[in-house]
């Protein structure tokens, strides 16, 4: 098992240069969660229209893994629907668990969180941004709480 | 040779370090998690169940005789070792956490009342602060919080203020498994007795790195992980002054504990079997004493030696690497469980890459978050060190850490 399996190199790019890691004035949705195992904590902020996500930021400090997953998930829900972003949030979920083959032309980027699989206690780091994702669009997030793992 | 110990030496007796991981020597640096055992306590272990195993007290045969003969005699080394006056005053356990959670529940919710506060101290670890938790939820007590210095020691200006006429309970670490510290162990005694306090020491990582003698202390209580100095996992026991285990209530019930069972009650044996429900970790326990020799024919003093020079050359190497390293850095007044972070490499990451080195160490908050709120960190990477370590472990750490800043930093 060598190391660039978990650290590959779209990995370590986005933990080195986050895309849309800021705050979002104004956001329709926000919703932070944390990893306590880890200390990872992320908050998700969003901007919906007509059931469609039009713009994703995010925030927060934490492993490389939980920070790259983040980066990637904005760049991959930003323009979609809330079901195809949800959708999506599943595939990974399926992905990290082992269960769904991971499909380069629909995954982009985010196949390179793959190699987690082998890793299950960084499992975890890989899942939270989505999961603050979906709670932040299910409603959870529209008062900017903060929910606690 | 370090110390009067000879780490070379001590190294052929532990098979699982003449293994590899991930193609490497194996650089196990997370002793204060668990300790790797020498052959002569997996051999022990061994021996009891190919020759002498079966059940204690009950039966009337041979081999059940020299059951119960080994392990009342693990119980007499178990209290040498501590110095413990008197073998009664040692209840076998699992370890530290079955220990703190027989006090905790025995006298805790026996003698705490409404009002009444127990101190703990910003750096124990959960097993010493969900135990006093669950007593304190029971009977109405308060838990009070002794914080640190800036250098991680314990704040003792702020301990006069913090042990009152309401204290009931000193619960102190006895090491930091975090940031090493090794709290006055006797000033904290002597302040909480003054005011009629009971003095009960988390030993996890105490008893395996120091000499202890509990009578010079004057605590009343001592947890003691076996699986941390060199035993098997669930091996242990609780030290406590005679009298107050007379006088607090059972933990476990069941068989091999009581004296006469009726309906509504029951009458109870004497300490220490009135804690000792059901067929007892013998062979753990056995193999505890095996631990026990081990360390004894090393001597104490020299592992605590031993440990120092590691512990000094460890910070010294670490902080040339970049490191800031949390706790004191005067070994005198530390143990050698080192926690570092590493330019802003998360722990999480960091371990994954010492790993594939063959390096372990422990990454996390440690089972200590309240003390990482104070640190201001979400985790740390923890080194630490036993008498198998060498100044080469700390090599092996100080190089893993450059690769890990080549990929992340």
């Amino acid at each position: 098992m060598a190391l660039d399996d978990i650290y590959k190199e779209t990995i370590l790019d986005h933990y080195k240069s986050p895309r849309n890691k800021r705050e979002l004035p104004g956001a329709v949705v926000t919703c932070t969660k944390n990893n306590p195992l880890c200390g990872d904590e992320i908050t998700v902020s969003a901007n919906l229209e007509d059931g469609k996500l039009l713009e994703v930021t995010f925030q927060g400090s934490g492993c490389s893994i939980s920070q790259a997953s983040a980066s990637m998930m904005t760049e991959s829900v930003s323009g979609k629907t809330v079901d195809d972003a949800m959708s999506l949030a599943g595939d990974v979920r399926g992905m990290l668990g082992g269960e769904v083959e991971a499909d380069e032309d629909a995954f982009g980027d985010l196949v390179a969180l793959k190699g987690v699989v082998k890793y299950p206690i960084r499992i975890k780091c890989a899942v939270l941004a989505w999961d603050v994702l979906q709670e932040a669009v299910s409603g959870g997030g529209a008062a900017s709480g903060a929910a606690a793992h | 040779m370090s110390g009067g110990l000879d780490a070379e030496a001590i190294r052929r007796d532990f098979p699982i370090l003449r293994r590899t991981s991930h193609g490497k020597p194996l650089v196990y640096l997370d002793s204060a998690n668990t300790s790797q055992k020498p052959q002569q306590v997996i051999d022990a272990v061994s021996e009891h169940y190919s020759r002498h195993n079966a059940n204690l007290y009950r039966a009337v045969y041979e081999i059940a005789e020299e059951a119960t003969a080994m392990f009342e005699t693990a119980r007499i080394k178990l209290a040498g070792f501590v110095g413990a006056p008197d073998p009664r005053s040692i209840v076998f356990t699992r370890g530290t956490t079955e220990s703190l959670n027989l006090v905790a529940h025995g006298w805790g919710r026996r003698f705490l009342r409404e009002g009444d506060e127990v101190l703990l101290t910003d750096m124990e670890h959960h097993s010493n602060i969900v135990p006093w938790q669950l007593a304190a939820q029971v009977t109405g007590a308060r838990l009070r919080y002794l914080g640190l210095e800036a250098d991680g020691s314990l704040d003792l200006g702020a301990l006069e203020g913090s042990l009152t006429e309401r204290t009931k309970v000193l619960a102190v670490t006895g090491q930091s498994n975090v940031l090493g510290t090794l709290p006055p162990l006797r000033q904290l005694a002597d302040a909480a007795h003054a005011v009629g306090a009971i003095v009960v020491v988390d030993g996890a990582q105490l008893v395996p790195h120091n000499p202890v003698d509990v009578a010079a202390l004057g605590i009343d209580f001592l947890s003691i992980s076996g699986h941390k100095m060199l035993g098997p996992t669930a091996s242990g026991g609780l030290y406590g002054r005679l009298d107050l285990l007379e006088e607090m209530d059972p933990f476990l019930g069941g068989g091999e504990m009581i004296v006469e069972v009726l309906p509504d009650l029951s009458t109870y044996k004497e300490p220490p079997q009135k804690f000792e429900a059901g067929t007892m970790n013998i062979a753990e326990e056995i193999g505890l004493a095996a631990a026990i020799d081990y360390l004894e024919a090393i001597g104490m003093d020299a592992v605590r030696e031993h440990e120092k020079e590691l512990t000094r050359y460890a910070i010294e190497r670490l902080e040339e690497a970049g490191a800031v390293v949390h706790g004191p850095k005067d070994v005198e007044l530390r143990g050698g469980a080192v926690s570092f972070w590493f330019k802003d490499v998360h722990p999480h990451d960091l371990a994954q890459v010492l790993d594939q080195e063959g390096v372990c160490v422990r990454a996390g908050h440690h089972c200590a978050q309240i003390l990482m709120r104070d640190l201001g960190v979400p985790a740390t990477t923890r080194a630490s060190f036993y008498v198998y370590n060498t100044t080469s472990d700390v090599d092996a750490l100080i190089s893993a850490l450059a690769r890990a800043e080549s990929v992340f930093v």
